[in-house]
């Protein structure tokens, strides 16, 4: 049998709200979100949250507990006092949609303008190979569940809504920092974008996107202070801009990789909306690459190669139907 | 100011005021000769120090400390800034953040010449001597090194800037190095912070005689 706690929960719209105070039972071995589970089966059915997985993996239940960004099934309740009053309130970044719910659609639009993994020019998808001391750092980025919990406790959006346009957040400079060490990608333009269109120079660092992180990414240390530092070499650093002139590197510098403009006229391409949107700061967002007329190429799941041939060569694709323990679609 | 810094018997020079290159120095603490005239504003150390001061002052790990304790941008995570308006380091003057990594060369040639002040307090006299103030000058050496190389823009330097560590093993191995010694940056910026006051102490006292040194050997 639990015990009854004091809780405090925001209630409202966009048009407003207050913090409510309600008592609720706690058990041994729950979570802050149990309790929002609790609440909605006992008192407040209407009581709006995200949430999905209850295992830290899907970033939906971000919440403030007690003023601190956190998931609200990965906070136990044995982390409080029996005695104390656990307060919880939205996301205080993000425009509120109802109660504990926001819109954080600021985010998706930062992801669509963040350039997208550009292909090395002459690998086909499938062939591509890497060693793993290479992509070990960009692994650490992948490991992200965008809970957005560092978007939100960033004191640059937090705390001044004008900064959102020119800012992108620690969420997508550790997607460009992953990128931008990725073996393959081809794209050379990142540490610019990222200085000059995703905001890298408004960060100070002060590390609270590292401090909130549910799946404990590095995002200091690890992302955006070499991404600082790769910015430093092509824009700040005088010796190697010299060199650089010197030895006219500048040239072989120059982006490999044009991408083809997101809006070709007169096609139907599938295009991504950014046009009038509140944060728009960089490129526009990319629609996905489109045969010659202007319409997509069939899925690759249909293809009778899915994902390429086999790196060991052993395979060969498609299979033979008898060793396969589905009904494969017919390819006639 | 301007005296107790140098121990003439065992040849122990404060950190602070190496190298010594105003007229004030004294016979032996001076190395690298004297082309600086004896002004009270003038420091000792004056081609050193500043670098110094450069080294902290912009360091990854000192930023973030002042940025929260000082400049109230912000206090705490999730605490609101004070600011009304926030440009970070995007421009003048903290867009010279970005220098830090000159800031590291220098600390690196600093650290040099205190190996040098360390190496050198071990002749006393004629020959080799041995004393608890060495133990303190190389001790402090090697947290100063320990410091400098866990630097962010050594890390960067040494290995980060690169996309594929397969391709350069040996600068691989030296991130993979300075990685770990950067995950206790902070810990190592206090830790210096206090070598070097305490060897600055060590050597005043020794030098003003509050205290004899405690020689083990010569």
């Amino acid at each position: 049998m639990g015990t009854k706690r004091h809780f405090r929960v925001w209630r409202g719209d966009d048009s407003g709200g207050d913090i409510q105070d309600y008592d609720v039972e706690v058990n041994d071995g729950e979570v802050v979100l149990d309790i929002i589970h609790r609440l909605q089966a006992t008192q407040t059915p209407d009581l709006a949250c995200r949430w999905n997985c209850k295992a830290g993996k899907c970033g939906s239940c971000s919440m403030e507990i007690n003023g601190m960004p956190r998931l609200g099934c990965m906070t136990r309740m044995s982390t409080f006092e029996e005695t104390e009053t656990v307060t919880i309130t939205p996301l205080r970044t993000f425009p509120v949609i109802r109660d504990l719910v926001t819109d954080v659609s600021f985010n998706y639009e930062k992801a669509r303008e963040t350039p997208a993994f550009a292909p090395p020019v002459g690998v086909a998808p499938g062939e591509y190979r890497m060693q793993q001391v290479d992509v070990e750092r960009s692994q650490e980025f992948r490991k992200c569940i965008e809970c957005f919990l560092c978007q939100n406790t960033c004191h640059v959006v937090r705390d001044h809504d004008e900064n959102k346009p020119a800012f992108s957040g620690p969420r997508y400079f550790i997607r460009a920092a992953e990128l931008d060490m990725h073996p393959l990608d081809d794209r050379e333009d990142r540490k610019e974008y990222a200085q000059a269109k995703q905001g890298l120079g408004y960060c100070n660092i002060t590390k609270c996107c590292t401090e909130v992180c549910p799946e404990h990414i590095k995002i200091t240390d690890n992302a955006i202070i070499p991404m600082k530092e790769r910015v430093v070499d092509r824009r700040y650093d005088p010796l190697v801009w010299l060199g650089r002139k010197i030895f006219r590197r500048d040239q072989l510098d120059e982006p490999a990789y044009t991408p083809a403009p997101a809006h070709s006229a007169g096609s139907s391409v599938p295009s991504v909306h950014t046009e009038g949107t509140p944060f728009t700061s960089g490129r526009r967002g990319e629609g996905a690459p489109v045969r010659d007329d202007g319409r997509m190429d069939v899925a690759e799941l249909a293809l009778p190669t899915q994902g390429g041939p086999s790196p060991f060569g052993d395979q060969e694709f498609p299979l033979p139907p008898g060793h396969l323990n589905y009904d494969p679609p017919a390819h006639d | 100011m301007h005296k107790w810094y140098y121990v003439d018997d065992y040849h122990y020079l404060t950190p602070f005021y190496s190298p010594c290159i105003t007229d004030r120095c004294v016979a032996g603490s001076a190395e690298f000769g004297t082309p600086l005239p004896k002004f009270w504003l003038i420091p000792e150390a004056a081609f050193t120090l500043p670098f110094l001061l450069l080294f902290r002052l912009t360091c990854y790990y000192y930023r973030k400390a002042y940025y929260r304790a000082f400049w109230l941008s912000p206090p705490a995570c999730a605490v609101p800034d004070a600011h009304q308006k926030y440009t970070g380091e995007t421009r003048f003057p903290l867009i010279f953040q970005n220098i830090h990594r000159y800031a590291f060369y220098a600390a690196g040639i600093i650290s040099l010449i205190n190996t040098w002040d360390a190496i050198r307090a071990f002749h006393s006299g004629d020959g080799f001597g041995f004393g608890l103030g060495n133990i303190v000058l190389v001790g402090n050496v090697v947290m100063l090194w320990l410091y400098t190389l866990s630097c962010h823009s050594c890390r960067h330097i040494a290995g980060g800037r690169l996309k594929h560590f397969s391709a350069h093993p040996v600068r691989y191995r030296f991130w993979t190095f300075v990685s770990k010694l950067n995950t206790r940056h902070m810990m190592l910026a206090w830790i210096t912070l206090g070598t070097l006051a305490l060897t600055d102490f060590y050597v005043m006292a020794v030098a003003a005689d509050w205290f004899p040194d405690l020689r083990f050997v010569g």
